[in-house]
């Protein structure tokens, strides 16, 4: 096995138990593909031997952020702080200071909700070059509970002037952003799940920070989403196509800076959109998209996500399913909308 | 490396940059004097003793010394000591906290060369400075980082983390110098949360740690000597001072010792500039 190689057991992650599709993205005819974090961890890997300023600084979730690969290979540029994400940010502040590129993961939460202060004003306010990595990002963690679940880190980040927050869809989106950030001049938060999800990009992906990428066309609504959603909203326009309705989706990886442009075209072309995100109700895709459209090209608008609420404890399909994350809800959401024109 | 002051170069110094730090403040209208004054000893000592070697027309030189202000509400020392270094001018640093003056009420590294880190918030100067610390030591740069924290900032669990960390590292090109001054916001730090044996809780840490009287130059200039002189672990100097130094006698008539985060009104500051030039 080659040394960058991660992969996430089969059970970890989106699968359904319950309903006739096993996951989101079946519908569409996607297969089930690597955990984003694996995409990320071995991506960074692989760039750690081309780019010697790359430095992990890691609070002891290694190798659940996937970062131990890399860790294994550069041993004297990976440095594990302990339990104590604060210091573990500023450290990486000081190192991006001395031209060293840190990538910071951490689980979403902790990461971003622990160490906020640290991000404000070690790495957003003097805009070190420090890349963020929140991995377990979502409900689809499963198991492990509400304490783990990252579901406010969009938000978090997003208020942050100056620093990109990609939230990619699929492994080979990963890849691409993972490359992406690390050449980005300035800081960054890149936020990646735990379990495995559908392959969307099989036949390569052109991407681009701040660049939305169409994957369907049509006229009837727009459906924008990311993450794990991405695939959902393809199960919702196949779906919807059965019965005559093209939707144009959007994958929205970069939610700042939001592809202006793509979200007026959407509103002005189709009229209508639904957000679709693994993510608190305020202030991450479903924000930003309506501000943006509001300001440009105001539109009906639904929106499909975790709510205002915290989830619980459970396996990771049926808490999908429980918070309203499936692709059902999106083609509801979209009938609702198109109702609105 | 700037040539180094003798020891009645460096008082005199000091004495020049308290004058400063009085005058910018009081022109400001607000800003914290007294927490400056405590700590003047110690940053006149670095800049003009030969311990640290910068170039102020260079500032981003990879090989400099680094000195960290995680008090970062004292920068009028920090201003004051670097105007007489030659990175900027008196006049610069008279627009001190005016809008658009990149001479901030606290330091701002955007917008002033030779401002290691952007400071205020407490807590995270020393962590900053463990990364400034292990990059120099990946890179093989051979330079020293210094980090000044306060007593009542110590009370931040991430100074703790960090502490706990440079252990780990080894860091013998960090050291730690705390302005123990012995008041914070509201009161005497052994009031609001006492720290006690700070110099042996540092040890335990795996510090080498040095407790001297960080007003008396003689004392600052050794201390930061022995502390250049190790190499196999991180060091730190519990330095304990009085908050508002060589002009305790003025503060005294306003029956407010700490007198936090206020500046001289004019009268007060005519008085205390009489005193410093007595």
């Amino acid at each position: 096995m080659p040394a960058c190689s991660i992969e996430t057991p089969a059970g970890f992650g989106g699968l359904f138990r319950r309903k006739t599709t096993m996951y989101l993205g079946e519908t569409a005819g996607l297969t089930l593909g690597k955990a984003t974090r694996d995409a990320f961890g071995e991506t960074l890997c692989e760039l750690g031997g081309k780019r010697p300023e790359i430095v992990t600084v890691d609070a002891d979730v290694g190798n659940s952020t996937r970062t131990e690969p890399f860790a294994l290979e550069h041993p004297g540029r990976a440095f594990n702080v302990g339990i104590a994400e604060s210091n573990m940010v500023s450290i990486a502040g000081g190192l991006a200071a001395c031209g060293k590129i840190p990538v910071v993961a951490s689980f979403a939460c902790f990461l971003l909700d622990n160490a906020f202060d640290q991000i404000r004003m070690s790495v957003a306010f003097p805009e070190m070059n420090v890349k963020l990595v929140g991995s377990h990002a979502g409900i689809s963690i499963g198991e492990d509970g509400p304490s783990q679940m990252g579901i406010e880190d969009v938000a978090l980040a997003c208020s942050l002037p100056g620093v990109t927050v990609v939230v990619p869809s699929d492994a080979a989106c990963t890849a691409a952003a993972t490359r992406a950030v690390i050449e980005h001049q300035g800081p960054t938060y890149l936020r990646v799940g735990r379990g495995k999800v559908a392959d969307i990009y099989t036949d390569g992906i052109e991407f681009e920070l701040g660049k939305a990428i169409t994957l369907r066309d049509g006229g009837h609504a727009t459906i924008i989403a990311n993450g794990l959603m991405v695939a959902g909203a393809l199960d919702a326009a196949a779906t919807l196509a059965e019965e005559g309705h093209d939707v144009r989706v959007l994958d929205m990886h970069t939610v700042k800076p939001v592809d202006e442009a793509a979200v007026a075209a959407a509103a002005r072309e189709t009229g209508a959109i639904v957000v679709a995100e693994e993510h608190l109700h305020h202030g991450g895709l479903g924000s930003v998209v309506a501000q943006t459209a509001a300001a440009l090209a105001p539109v009906p608008m639904e929106f499909v996500d975790v709510g205002d609420v915290y989830a619980e404890s459970g396996d990771p399909a049926g808490l999908l399913e429980k918070y309203g994350l499936t692709s059902e809800r999106i083609v509801e959401a979209v009938r609702r909308v198109v109702g609105r024109k | 490396m700037p040539k180094a002051l003798n020891l009645a170069e460096l008082k005199a110094k000091a004495n020049e940059i308290r004058k400063l730090i009085i005058r910018i403040t009081t022109e400001a209208g607000s800003g914290h004097p007294t927490s400056s004054l405590s700590a003047t000893d110690v940053v006149t000592a670095l800049y003009f003793g030969g311990f640290m070697k910068y170039d102020p027309a260079n500032p981003k030189d990879p090989g400099r010394d680094r000195f960290i202000l995680s008090k970062g509400h004292a920068c009028p020392v920090l201003y004051s000591a670097m105007a007489e270094a030659g990175y900027f001018s008196v006049d610069d640093i008279m627009t001190l906290r005016k809008l658009g003056s990149p001479w901030e009420g606290h330091p701002n590294m955007k917008r002033l060369p030779g401002i290691e880190a952007s400071t205020g918030s407490l807590g995270q100067g020393l962590s900053i400075g463990i990364g400034h610390a292990l990059a120099g030591r990946m890179d093989n740069a051979g330079y020293h980082v210094y980090v000044m924290l306060g007593d009542g900032e110590s009370g931040e669990g991430q100074v703790w983390e960090a502490f706990a960390a440079a252990d780990k590292y080894k860091l013998g090109n960090l050291t730690a110098i705390i302005d123990r001054n012995g008041y914070q916001q509201t009161g005497a730090t052994e009031d609001v949360l006492d720290l006690g044996d700070l110099a042996g809780k540092i040890n335990s840490f795996g510090w080498h740690v040095q407790t001297i009287d960080g007003n008396q130059m003689e004392e600052v200039v050794d201390a930061l000597g022995a502390a250049r002189d190790v190499k196999d672990q991180p060091t730190a100097i519990v330095a304990n001072t009085r908050k508002g130094y060589g002009i305790l006698p003025v503060l005294e008539t306003t029956g407010d010792l700490n007198f936090h985060g206020k500046p001289l009104p004019e009268d007060l500051a005519e008085k205390a500039l009489a005193h410093l030039s007595g």
